[in-house]
């Protein structure tokens, strides 16, 4: 599946066709396509083994690919030699799930590394040392070790490090996977906050759904070494039957004969519910539910029986209202016996 | 031997060792320590994948490494009036130390080279850094404590072929504890030499591990 896209910011990073195969013959990545657009956060998900990794990799040449492109910023990295790959990748910052920070070196030495490649004169680089450990707030650690920091505090290392070169791409790879869910928290606040006021580009990867829920703008679920489905985190939670809303409000599977699963992102103002039993004489039966904050957007998924009464034109209020995105079996309700060859008019979308 | 000729008899000794310890162990370091990064950088997935080099040097490596120091020292005999023009005294035993000691050293390198995270070095190079910055900003300033403890390894074996050297007129403690010690039967010169190899040694190993604990910052 290409993902679609009905913003009108550019592709920052433009990733094409993109296969990695392995000389063991395991297939990474098979196909892929990718559009991060500028200044969001994009979430890549998937489990381990699902190529995540390996993608993130590829798009600054740590890994080469076997065939497509990368582009980022307007560069093509793929068609560059290795010096030119060099002086492109000074503009991509990069953090890791394990810190990757130099052990020999006081965090302000880790810092300035970057800086000391991109060939920025010394004095400068101290100014812009104490400027970067300022906004991921840790003055006062300029001069010491990185063992001496928590991993919270490693990472906000990674982060300035990542950020010294001024990189307008941040790549961010599992960063929060070895962080207790406090620190995660913080971490990704950092993330966010930097997002918003320096307009950084971030792509992450994660197998962990909250990180999506928290911060990431777009979405691309990754499934054995392709995009199994990319797009806006609001706009996949209001598609019919998407894999992340399935993902992110997990129900019983499968649903039980005669149930509606009402999926909603954000719908406020109307007491549906209510509505529904007063307007329609129906019952109303809640099976099971899942809420979240997806972005600060209260949204959920809520399965639910409808019984009795106009049920048939309850479900026409739930579907016009765009709430119903899937349903249960048919109904096998002795009370409200439905004919069996199929007159649920719940006619519904593609799961 | 009389008290008056033990004292300097043991000076000129203990100063031959100290020469020949010196010179070859810092010959081993400028040799053994390029050596070691070529081992680690030619592997394959290092820095410059180069198989067929590897092989070779590791070839080497271990041909260096599987003989006898003292079978070492007289096989290279040719090479070493060839470097310094004769076969004994102490310039002449610093050839095969240091020959005998680098392909040690190299292995000791590689191994600690090989202990540095390989996400660091990935870092470094998402970040742009060329291959030489790699080498002198990553891996040798990570591997530094590793680097240092391997030195002194290989100057503690250096000290101990030091003795074997002075077989074939290196002179030195070794020479000292087998002319007089040895061939002529005195205790007390044996003794003394014992006692202070032995104490030149736990000097040496004590200050390299002093040196390595004040470079780790782990």
């Amino acid at each position: 599946m290409s993902p679609s896209y009905f913003g009108y910011n550019l592709p920052v990073i433009h990733v094409s066709r993109l296969r990695k195969v392995y000389e063991t013959g395991v297939v990474a990545l098979d196909g892929v396509d990718l559009d991060v657009r500028e200044g969001e956060i994009f979430g890549v998900l998937g489990q381990s083994g699902a190529g995540k990794s390996t993608l993130l990799r590829c798009v600054n040449l740590l890994e080469r690919p076997t065939s497509g492109t990368v582009t980022v910023a307007g560069q093509e990295l793929t068609s560059l030699d290795l010096a030119a790959l060099r002086r492109a990748r000074q503009r991509i910052g990069m953090i890791h799930q394990h810190f990757a920070l130099l052990s020999s070196r006081t965090v302000a030495g880790n810092v300035a590394f970057p800086l000391e490649v991109a060939g920025v004169p010394r004095r400068e680089r101290a100014t812009r040392v104490a400027e970067l450990l300022d906004v991921v707030g840790l003055d006062g650690k300029a001069s010491s070790y990185p063992a001496q920091l928590s991993g919270g505090q490693k990472q906000r290392v990674g982060i300035a490090r990542a950020l010294a070169a001024h990189p307008k791409v941040l790549l961010s790879d599992e960063a929060t996977s070895a962080l207790d869910p406090g620190t995660t928290q913080s971490i990704l606040a950092l993330l966010k906050r930097l997002n918003a006021e320096l307009g950084l580009t971030i792509l992450l990867i994660t197998h962990e759904m909250h990180v999506i829920k928290a911060v990431c703008d777009s979405v691309a679920i990754m499934r054995e070494g392709k995009v199994a489905e990319a797009g806006r985190v609001a706009d996949l939670i209001a598609t019919p039957g998407s894999l992340l809303t399935r993902e992110i409000f997990p129900l019983p599977e499968p649903a039980p004969p005669g149930s509606v699963t009402v999926t909603f992102a954000g719908q406020a103002g109307e007491p549906v519910m209510s509505s529904l039993v007063r307007r329609f004489d129906v019952d109303v039966d809640i099976l099971g539910g899942s809420l979240e904050d997806v972005g600060g957007v209260p949204s959920g998924r809520l399965r639910i029986r409808i019984d009795g009464g106009k049920r048939a034109e309850a479900l026409d209020y739930l579907r016009e209202r765009g709430l119903v995105r899937e349903h249960g079996p048919e109904p096998v309700d002795a009370r409200q016996p439905e004919p069996e060859t199929g007159a649920e008019t719940v006619a519904e979308e593609a799961r | 031997m009389s008290a008056d000729d033990l004292l300097p008899a043991l000076l000129q000794a203990t100063g031959e060792t100290a020469q020949m310890v010196f010179w070859s162990a810092l010959l081993t370091l400028l040799l053994g320590l390029p050596l070691g990064v070529l081992l680690v950088a030619t592997d394959r997935g290092g820095l410059v994948p180069a198989p067929a080099v590897k092989a070779v040097l590791g070839g080497v490596v271990n041909v260096g490494r599987s003989l006898p120091f003292i079978v070492l020292m007289v096989a290279i005999l040719p090479f070493t009036r060839l470097v310094t023009g004769t076969t004994i005294g102490t310039v002449a035993a610093i050839v095969p130390l240091t020959l005998g000691a680098v392909p040690f050293y190299a292995r000791l390198v590689e191994t600690a080279l090989r202990g540095v995270e390989r996400a660091v070095v990935e870092a470094a190079q998402a970040m742009g850094a060329s291959r030489v910055r790699v080498v002198a900003r990553v891996l040798l300033p990570e591997a530094l404590p590793g680097l240092v403890a391997g030195l002194t390894v290989t100057v503690v074996a250096l000290i101990g072929y030091s003795a074997m050297a002075g077989a074939i007129g290196g002179g030195g403690l070794g020479d000292l504890a087998i002319r007089y010690g040895y061939q002529r039967f005195d205790t007390t010169v044996m003794i003394i030499t014992v006692v202070l190899l032995v104490v030149v040694v736990q000097l040496v190993q004590s200050l390299g591990d002093l040196v390595a604990r004040r470079l780790s910052h782990r």
